[in-house]
């Protein structure tokens, strides 16, 4: 493979920092999880960068992402079912809206 | 410019395109459709690395799974004139510097790091990823525990999820 | 040697089974009444039996009174030395430990019968009165009324076993503390034995005003005691008698009256006697103790108690007759022989005006008292020891009969219902025919009291002591005291004739009838030696008999004095004037008192003397008023509540206006206002103000830590890396 390391890399800082944007900058709450989705695939795309360069017969990079996907599995399937309970509450997805936890 | 390198630059800049389009455009729905055609990128650069078996799984899975449930989720918490509205927060302007001195700062991490603009060896003779990954994931001294755990994770998640979730018809 | 050990032991141990019944009833057997009196007088009879075998072991030693059995222990370290204390039995203590030992013994029996052992209880007799009577059905369904037994029968014997012990602690002693804790004893005892009878408010006022009055003697008595010791450093007989000890005091000339130190000591100790023995002025407390039980009276105030005064002058005798040449009389011994003479004239006028039968026998015995304190008064040992032991026994049968006649006077009082004083001789009568026994024993002791000649024993001691004193030119004395001895005979007489002479006067004395056994055997073993010990005392010149039995009394106990007092010549004047006196005072009492049938017909119930020449009014007007008044008004109301509770009040005030102060001024504004409310008050302005961060919003909080993140990265990276 003749792409050098760093390609990978810096497009995963890329991806990771546009869903850092969205993280930050969307309303929806749902847009934020779409956010956060992409910035675990840039995660596991670093991993399987790394794991490709450096020591392709350590299968550890892989597991790694296999456990990044179960987790992330996990994560939308918990949060989803939050907003659509909170949405059912309060009528709103509106991330801004679900403020109760303050002063 | 080696064929695989052009193949590269087209798929990451699908990615990134597509990914720009999930976190700006007005339509929720739309916007799960864009990340699908991130997560198929992604899948595409998987293959690319030559991790044949994550490519499938992140189509199966990401797409497959995680993103219908963005759309069912898409669905059900569908406000006919929320649509309309900006769907940027006011201080979207903060959030975009954030994320440009972030990326700056990563990039400058990266590229400061030596040995970072080496090319990939070849892969060891003879290794079947596909059956590496399979042995190590069921082999005690290997990750057997972690795979076990995210199993029960995954239960844990479904359990929460369908108590979260649940209306009590009343 | 055996011998005199056990002799000593059995000396040291007389004091003991008294004391040990005291505690045993006290303790154990306060509610038993045989039992109780069981060791009462089994107690009296073990140290009867111990003072019997000291006498008759006294009796065979030679030279007794130069030897003497003397036994002491170390006590009480005093610097380099030891104070000892110990028990001596020389010729004057064994005679006195025989009728100690005669009269405890047979007042203890004679109390089983007067507190009425064997009656039933009474109808409504309760404890601190004297028993009213009980009312029982005989078998033919008729009620009446007999004497019931004392509520508080075995505290009786309780105290009188306390009492015992006292009077045997004192008469065994070799030193002049435990006499003097024998005597205190003793007071408490009279104390608790006059006021026995709780509940009636006159017997606890004689029992306090007997204590304060013999008080006043014994505070004095101690000031003696305590120059004493101080001046000769020991308080034992046998050391502060010696020739040196006694010269020494002799010399020593005090700035009180320029008497010597000898004759102080006596005067204070013999004030501390008067008080006891009860001599003018201090005589009040004596008819007011006939409050208490006739056995008490007997014990304390006519046989042990006032004799210990006596004893104690008998026993100081040397160290008062310490600068006594035998002519002009010490200024000491000028006091005591005034003191004596005049009481016993004093007394016995009033004696002559009283009409209570045991009123006439207290008064009695003041004037007999009296007698002894003059004849010591004038050097005349052997008399007044004489006299002492004499009118224990006569004394102590004279009030132990009026018990005797009180006990069928209110036999009678219960059979017919009458409510009158049964000890008033006025309502008594004709007693002779319905109590004989008690009849011929009273007749024994009041003639041995007035001094019937030959026969009886008060007539050898009166008669020595009229002769000592006109043998030694005391003619004043003499007169004084033979007047007192013609109105001892004619009160006596008086007595006699009103109570058991003549016929009854009332039903009650017509219904009395005589006491039982155990009041009757003790009076009658009295009479005996009412009789008899006046023969071991004869002297060797007297006309006729003299010489046939050997003057044993004034050989035994004249030997307790470093020179034996010499008998004197014998002459006729005393003689005469003693019997004329007897034999007259008694045949005017009869003449007089057999025709008189009411108080009213009675020429001598003047009233200067049966006020007892008011007395008693002028010390509640010069001393028991004013004390009342201090206490009052000066004590109680001055210091106590202005001085001392005032101060009290005054630092309460000044403590409230300081945690006032403290509170307002520190407690509220600084540590209250300044630390407690400002520093909430500053948590809570700075909390109100930081909880804004805490928007609730997701995407603020994951804003603000990313950028907080990235800005320690970079200073990480910069300053660290």
């Amino acid at each position: 493979m003749s792409i050098p390391l760093s390609w990978f890399l810096i497009l995963s800082a890329a991806l990771f920092c546009i869903g850092l944007f969205g993280v930050l900058a969307r309303k929806n709450a749902i847009a934020i999880l779409l956010g956060i989705e992409l910035m675990l695939n840039a995660v596991n795309i670093n991993l399987v960068a790394f794991w490709r360069y450096l020591d392709p017969a350590q299968m550890a990079g892989q597991v790694f992402v296999i456990i990044v996907f179960a987790v992330a599995a996990a994560e939308v399937a918990v949060g989803l079912a939050l907003i659509i309970s909170v949405y059912r509450r309060r009528n709103t997805v509106v991330a801004d809206e679900i403020d109760m936890m303050k002063w | 410019m080696t064929p695989v390198q052009i193949v590269f630059i087209l798929c990451a800049v699908l990615i990134l395109g597509s990914a720009l389009m999930v976190v700006s455009t007005r339509k929720l729905i739309h916007a799960a459709l864009w990340l699908i055609v991130t997560l198929f990128g992604v899948a595409i650069l998987y293959a690319i690395l030559e991790a044949g078996f994550l490519a499938v799984v992140q189509v199966a899975v990401y797409i497959g799974a995680i993103a219908i449930l963005f759309i069912f989720a898409v669905m059900l918490t569908r406000r006919e004139l929320r649509d309309k509205s900006p769907q940027l927060r006011k201080n979207w302007g903060a959030a975009a510097l954030l994320g440009l001195l972030a990326f700056a700062g990563l990039a400058f991490l990266v590229t400061s790091q030596p040995g970072v603009g080496r090319t990939a060896a070849a892969m060891p003779d003879g290794l079947d990823t596909v059956q590496a990954l399979g042995k190590s994931l069921v082999s005690p001294q290997a990750y057997l525990l972690p795979f076990e755990v995210v199993s029960v994770l995954l239960l844990a998640a479904l359990i929460g999820a369908v108590y979260i979730a649940f209306t009590r018809k009343s | 040697m055996v011998g005199d050990i056990i002799e000593k032991l059995i000396i040291w141990l007389l004091p003991l089974p008294p004391l040990l019944s005291f505690f045993l009833i006290i303790l154990f057997t306060n509610r038993k009444k045989a039992l109780s009196h069981r060791i009462a007088i089994g107690a009296a009879g073990l140290s009867w039996l111990g003072s019997m075998f000291v006498f008759v072991r006294a009796l065979g030693i030679e030279e007794f009174g130069k030897t003497v059995i003397e036994s002491t222990v170390n006590w009480l370290p005093t610097g380099n030395t030891w104070f000892q204390v110990g028990v001596l039995i020389d010729p004057l203590s064994t005679v006195s430990v025989f009728f100690v030992a005669w009269t405890v013994l047979m007042i203890f029996i004679y109390s089983i019968g007067y507190h009425n052992f064997g009656q039933p209880a009474g109808d409504h007799d309760i404890m601190g009165l004297p028993p009213h009577g009980a009312t029982v059905q005989d078998t033919k369904g008729q009620k009446h009324k007999v004497m019931s037994v004392e509520p508080m029968y075995a505290r009786f014997f309780a105290f009188i076993s306390l009492f015992a012990f006292g009077m045997f602690t004192l008469v065994v002693s070799n030193n002049l503390l435990t006499l003097f804790v024998g005597w205190e004893i003793m007071g408490l005892c009279s104390y608790l034995l006059i006021g026995f009878w709780y509940g009636k408010p006159s017997a606890r006022d004689a029992a306090v005003k007997a204590f304060m009055t013999t008080r006043i003697g014994d505070v004095v008595m101690l000031l003696g005691i305590a120059f004493l010791y101080s001046e000769t450093g020991t308080l034992s007989f046998r050391e502060i008698f010696r020739p040196e000890a006694l010269r020494a005091l002799v010399g020593k000339i005090t700035p009180v009256f320029g008497l010597s130190a000898a004759g102080l000591i006596g005067l204070l100790l013999f004030i501390g006697v008067v008080g006891k023995s009860a001599q003018w002025p201090l005589h009040v407390w004596l008819p007011d103790a006939m409050e208490g039980p006739t056995p008490v009276s007997a014990m304390i105030h006519a046989a042990t108690m006032v004799s210990a005064g006596v004893y104690v002058v008998l026993r100081m005798f040397p160290l008062i007759t310490a600068d006594f040449s035998g002519h002009e009389l010490t200024p000491t011994m000028s006091v005591i022989a005034f003191i004596g003479a005049f009481t016993a004239i004093l007394a016995a006028t009033i004696a002559v005006a009283h009409n209570d039968i045991k009123r006439v026998l207290a008064y009695s015995t003041i004037s007999q008292l009296g007698f002894m304190i003059a004849a010591l008064g004038i050097g005349a040992y052997v008399a007044a020891a004489f006299h002492l032991i004499t009118h224990a026994f006569f004394k102590a049968l004279l009030f132990l009969g009026s018990g005797s006649v009180i006990h069928g006077m209110e036999h009678g009082v219960l059979h017919t219902g009458d409510h009158l004083d049964p000890n008033d001789m006025f309502n008594m009568g004709g007693l002779r025919k319905k109590m004989p026994v008690t009849f011929w024993t009273f007749l024994i002791g009041g003639l041995a009291l007035s001094g019937f000649p030959l026969l009886t024993a008060g007539f050898w001691s009166k008669d020595e002591i009229l002769a000592d004193a006109f043998g030694h030119g005391r003619l004043v004395l003499f007169i004084t005291l033979a007047v007192a001895a013609f109105l001892t005979a004619f009160y006596t007489m008086r007595q006699i004739t009103l109570t058991f002479l003549g016929q009854p006067r009332t039903k009650a004395a017509k219904h009395a009838h005589e006491t039982p056994w155990t009041m009757t055997v003790p009076l009658i073993i009295l009479a005996v030696f009412a009789v008899s010990y006046g023969w071991v005392g004869i002297p060797e010149n007297f006309p006729v008999i003299g010489g046939i039995v050997p003057n044993w009394f004034h050989e035994f106990v004249g030997g307790t004095l470093a020179e034996r007092p010499e008998p004197l010549p014998f002459n006729i004047v005393p003689l005469l004037t003693s019997l004329a006196v007897a034999l007259g005072g008694l045949f005017f009492g009869w003449v007089v008192y057999r025709e008189v049938k009411s108080p009213q017909q009675d020429n001598l119930q003047i009233s200067l003397l049966k006020n007892k020449y008011y007395f008693d009014e002028a010390y509640n007007f010069l001393f028991v008023k004013p004390a009342s008044w201090i206490a009052e008004k000066f004590s109680y109301l001055f210091l106590d509540r202005t001085v001392i509770d005032g101060i009290l009040h005054a630092f309460a005030r000044t403590a409230l206006s300081l945690g006032h102060i403290f509170r307002n001024y520190f407690d509220k504004p600084v540590v209250n206002g300044l630390v407690g409310d400002g520093t909430a008050a500053v948590v809570k302005a700075s909390g109100s103000g930081l909880r804004r961060i805490q928007a609730g919003r997701i995407q603020y909080y994951m804003a603000v830590s990313l950028a907080v993140f990235g800005a320690l990265a970079v200073l990480y990276y910069f300053l660290l890396a």
